[in-house]
């Protein structure tokens, strides 16, 4: 191991407050910090040929110093950008480091992303170097070379199938790291080295990351070191996150939730980031590796439940019925222990001995068993799927940020946990909703700027520094903590001026098992009324227990006992909007049971299952009027498309119901 | 293998040669005075229409099958009856027209099981797995890894084969294969029943091992796109006969082979 030369750091010095500001600016300070105080400790490990290697911080400093050298030899300056294209793997963290410590500005891109969006992305960095994972990277790179004219080396992780590429725009990783050790043992290149960490500002560029450009062309969001170092800092001591946590980096590289949770807070706190041997292996090595901080989005957890319960239904009887038992005493008393309110005795011993026999062993099958803290993010996460995992024992709580905020914008402190907020504005975090209802912030890790784009970065900000979010929110008087509804342009008035905010009232109720799609309908109109589609698999199960005979779906749909189990999914829904003062304008006055399931091919919904609101208004125009003239029924005739392609028309008379609403608290309308 | 940077693939002296065999069932003639040889290093593909001998071909080359007539001569040796566990001995390794793996295995496993031959602790101490055997074990399951990994498929590790779907499955007969570090690797229909994408992953992973590894391929295929892009040499079997023999791009052009595939007047 060879000697860092850096002069300022003893021991002492960093150990002080590891967390407060966490003692340098900078990725590249940090990473020394990290190789005095917790030198001998796993920084990062990665599993190869079915072995998890480890390599701890002092090794990493050493490969990254040795890789910064290798770079600074090819030509890589301080200031410029560089591509990271692939995985969750080591050496790509290494390449980020070691672009950061010359002052160049990293720039990673999707691993997935079709060469079209790579091809942007290179060519707006303006990236010369480019580190990549392997062939099927440098095949795309090399597919868009002519429209990425800067780009002059490409470095790549894996050597596999590239040796009879030409050499003279490609290098191997291997090669350059050994390169720069080489030049290393030179003393007045290591100290030369030394002197740029030193220099390195934290106010400069450390990262751009590039948003998915689901809205438009992707723009690039520039984050500075000591902008990340503060909100990382921030949120380790909130969780109270340390050396000895391990975290599982599963999550596309490019995404500003693996920069900050994986790759920013593994740095401040100094953790232990493991990376999965494929992406298809995720699953597997969580429960090897057993992390301690773990993130996933909702659909990833929802897959999970599916996965053990389709298993569950498959085991035998007894342990059938112990797992459904004890889930049950869970559903009770778990989420309750778990915030630290008071239980019976009874149910603490029942919880207690469910531990033992059904949700320990089911914690570790899931790899949960280590699991201090984990976050969900990114899209409404159903109750019942929240509650389920809280309940087995799992920390689960919820946070809201944007790629802008460095992902850091509010969460929820242990003990205060609700499945519809995402949380309290996080330490140092100012947030405020505007007059429109969109929410706003400034915040620790706010970015600095659109790259390139200083219209766009314009049109985001406030005249007195505010970024607006696009999405529209508020506080919740009760707990304190914001709740997100939808994106702001999204949202609607009723002719009264409440708010519409279709896709929150829409997702209340397709969290019921029974309803599977949902239409709100409501800007410009009196009041809101929804269409709903049944979900044929739940209610087909239930028509079957109930010995309710249907032909079809259209006459399941129609059959007045599924009327009434929906008319009870919506009476519940009314009552949590009701809840809300801001929301219970909203409630549903009206709703309908389509006759036909909304479905892609007939353009309703897209691929990805999202509503096509105004073609919806246009094909089904005749039910909508009837909703709003007061009408308990009205026919109408569809055209459908068969799989085969072949054309055909449907036609019903559907059935409309009245709802009462849930008394309205005082303010309720706004107007 | 991996590390070491792989061993030049460039296509060498002859590996095997194949001098006027002929190989009859009762009276239907199977393959009829046919020679060709396959170079160190080259990915030599044996192509033709339905029952022209392709297989059978194959069966020949690892011994399966007794050709009648013929000489078979593998890196210089000439043997007049080879079995096939002498084929296997002797760096010759194949996959089948249907996959032909232990399907409660698992991939890991069944892989394991192309290590066989490279085995050499004795029963007593396998029986224990302890001392050599251990130690054998380690270093052949690093090889085994390997291949897993250059396969890409450490997902299915510990799945039992026969839950796999079938391009899956095919790509475990393959790490089979590839475990026993062959001189000479036979492909029976490697892309049979894949769709577009399964044929570009297989056909990708069949330039791979021969760039990678330096591995001799002939391999039998259907689909001429396929054929055209990986290998080197072409030859064309049509009733046992060969008809052609060549470039890709010779073959392709021949009207021998044009006819046969097309079908002409006879």
């Amino acid at each position: 191991m060879p000697r860092f030369a850096l002069g300022v750091a003893a021991r002492e010095d960093w150990a002080v407050a590891p967390n407060a500001a966490a003692g340098a600016d900078t990725f590249p300070k940090l990473l020394i910090r990290n190789a005095h105080l917790y030198g001998t400790r796993p920084a990062m490990r990665h599993k190869d040929l079915g072995i998890w290697q480890t390599w701890t911080w002092s090794e990493v400093l050493e490969i990254v110093r040795a890789y910064a050298v290798g770079l600074h030899n090819l030509g890589v300056k301080c200031g410029e950008t560089i591509a990271i294209v692939g995985g969750n793997r080591p050496r790509l963290y290494w390449s980020v480091m070691a672009a950061q410590m010359l002052g160049a500005v990293p720039v990673p891109v999707y691993a997935d992303a079709v060469a079209d969006e790579l091809a942007f992305v290179l060519a707006h960095a303006d990236v010369r170097f480019a580190a990549v994972e392997d062939q099927e990277q440098v095949d795309k790179i090399q597919s868009v070379l002519s429209r990425v004219p800067k780009l002059e080396l490409v470095v790549y992780d894996e050597k596999r199938g590239l040796r009879d590429y030409d050499h003279s725009t490609l290098r191997a990783m291997e090669d350059v790291i050994a390169d720069g050790r080489k030049a290393l043992a030179d003393p007045a290149v290591a100290t030369w080295l030394d002197k740029e960490i030193e220099t390195g500002k934290g106010s400069d560029p450390s990262i751009i990351l590039y948003t998915s450009g689901t809205t438009g062309t992707s723009k690039g969001v520039v984050l500075t070191g000591e902008r990340s170092i503060s909100a990382a800092s921030d949120t380790v001591t909130f969780d109270k996150l340390t050396e000895t946590d391990v975290a599982l980096a599963y999550l596309p590289l490019a995404w500003v939730g693996d920069h900050y949770l994986n790759y920013a807070q593994g740095i401040v706190s100094g953790f232990c980031t493991a990376c999965p041997e494929s992406p298809d292996t995720a699953m597997a090595d969580l429960r090897e590796i057993g992390p301690s901080f773990y993130f996933a989005p909702p659909r990833t957890l929802e897959l999970l439940l599916t996965r053990v319960m389709i298993r569950m239904e498959d085991a035998g009887l007894m342990k059938r019925k112990l797992f459904h038992y004890f889930i049950d005493v869970a559903r009770r008393y778990g989420g309750r222990i778990l915030n630290g309110e008071p239980v019976p005795l009874s149910g603490r011993l029942l919880y207690a001995i469910g531990n033992i026999l059904v949700y320990g062993p089911l914690k570790n099958v899931l790899g949960f068993s280590r699991v201090r803290i984990a976050y969900t993010a990114g899209e409404a996460v159903g109750p019942d799927l929240f509650s389920f995992y809280r309940s087995i024992g799992l920390n689960l709580k919820q946070l809201y940020g944007q790629t802008e905020a460095f992902l850091y914008l509010t969460a929820q402190p242990d003990g205060e946990i609700y499945s519809d907020t995402v949380g309290r504005a996080c330490p140092n975090v100012d947030i405020r909703i505007s007059e429109n209802g969109e929410v706003q912030f400034k915040s620790p890790g706010m970015f600095t700027g659109y790259f390139k784009d200083a219209a766009k970065t314009a049109e985001v900000m406030t005249p007195d520094g505010y970024v607006k979010t696009g999405d529209a929110g508020f506080f919740d008087e009760k707990t304190g903590h914001l709740k997100i509804i939808d994106r702001t342009k999204d949202v609607g008035r009723l002719n009264d001026g409440t708010m519409f905010p279709p896709k929150y009232i829409e997702n209340k109720l397709k969290f019921y098992p029974n309803i599977r799609e949902a239409v709100a309908l409501g800007d410009t109109h009196d009041f809101v009324t929804v269409m709903l589609n049944i979900d044929l698999t739940a209610v087909g199960s239930w028509a079957e227990r109930n010995n309710v005979v249907y032909g079809s779906y259209q006459e399941l749909a129609g059959h007045p006992l599924v009327y009434d189990m929906l008319e009870k999914h919506v009476a519940e829904v009314n009552r949590s909007l009701a809840a809300d003062k801001v929301m219970a304008g909203a409630q549903i006055r009206r709703f309908l049971i389509l006759h036909k399931e909304l479905d892609p091919d007939d353009g309703e919904i897209t691929r990805t299952l999202k509503v096509r609101r105004g073609f919806i208004a246009d094909r089904y125009a005749p039910l909508i009027k009837a909703l709003y003239d007061g009408s308990n029924e009205a026919d109408i005739s569809t055209e459908v498309t068969f799989e085969d392609g072949r054309k055909g028309a449907i036609s019903a008379r559907v059935k409309i119901r009245d709802m009462k609403t849930e008394p309205v608290p005082a303010m309720g309308k706004a107007a | 293998m991996r590390a070491a940077g792989g061993p030049d693939v460039a296509v060498g002296g002859v590996l095997l040669s194949v001098e006027n065999v002929s190989l009859a069932f009762g009276g239907v003639k199977a393959v009829s005075d046919v020679s060709f040889d396959i170079r160190k290093g080259e990915i030599r593909a044996i192509i033709g229409p339905n029952g022209a001998g392709k297989t059978s071909m194959l069966n020949i080359i690892n011994g399966f099958y007794h050709p009648q007539k013929g000489r078979i001569t593998f890196k210089g040796e000439t043997r007049a009856k080879m079995r096939p566990h002498d084929a296997a001995y002797r760096g010759i390794a194949r996959t089948f027209q249907n996959v032909a793996l232990f399907r409660g295995m698992t991939a890991l496993d069944n892989i394991m099981a192309g290590r066989t031959l490279k085995m050499h602790s004795n029963f007593f101490w396998q029986l224990l797995r302890y001392g050599p055997a251990m130690r054998e074990e380690t270093e052949h399951r690093h090889r085994v890894e390997e291949i897993i990994d250059f396969l890409k498929i450490q997902e299915i590790r510990r799945v039992p084969v026969g839950r796999l779907p079938y391009g899956l499955q095919k790509r475990v007969e393959l790490g089979r294969a590839l475990a026993m570090e062959p001189d000479l690797l036979l492909l029976d229909e490697p892309m049979a029943g894949m769709n577009l994408e399964e044929k570009e992953d297989m056909s990708r992973f069949v330039l791979d091992v021969n760039d990678h590894y330096g591995t001799t391929i002939a391999l039998i295929e259907h689909d001429m796109g396929v054929v055209m892009d990986v290998s080197d040499r072409v030859v064309v079997l049509d009733h046992g006969i060969k008809i052609a023999d060549g470039t890709p791009g010779e073959v392709k052009s021949n009207q021998a082979v044009i006819d046969a595939y097309l079908g002409v007047a006879h």
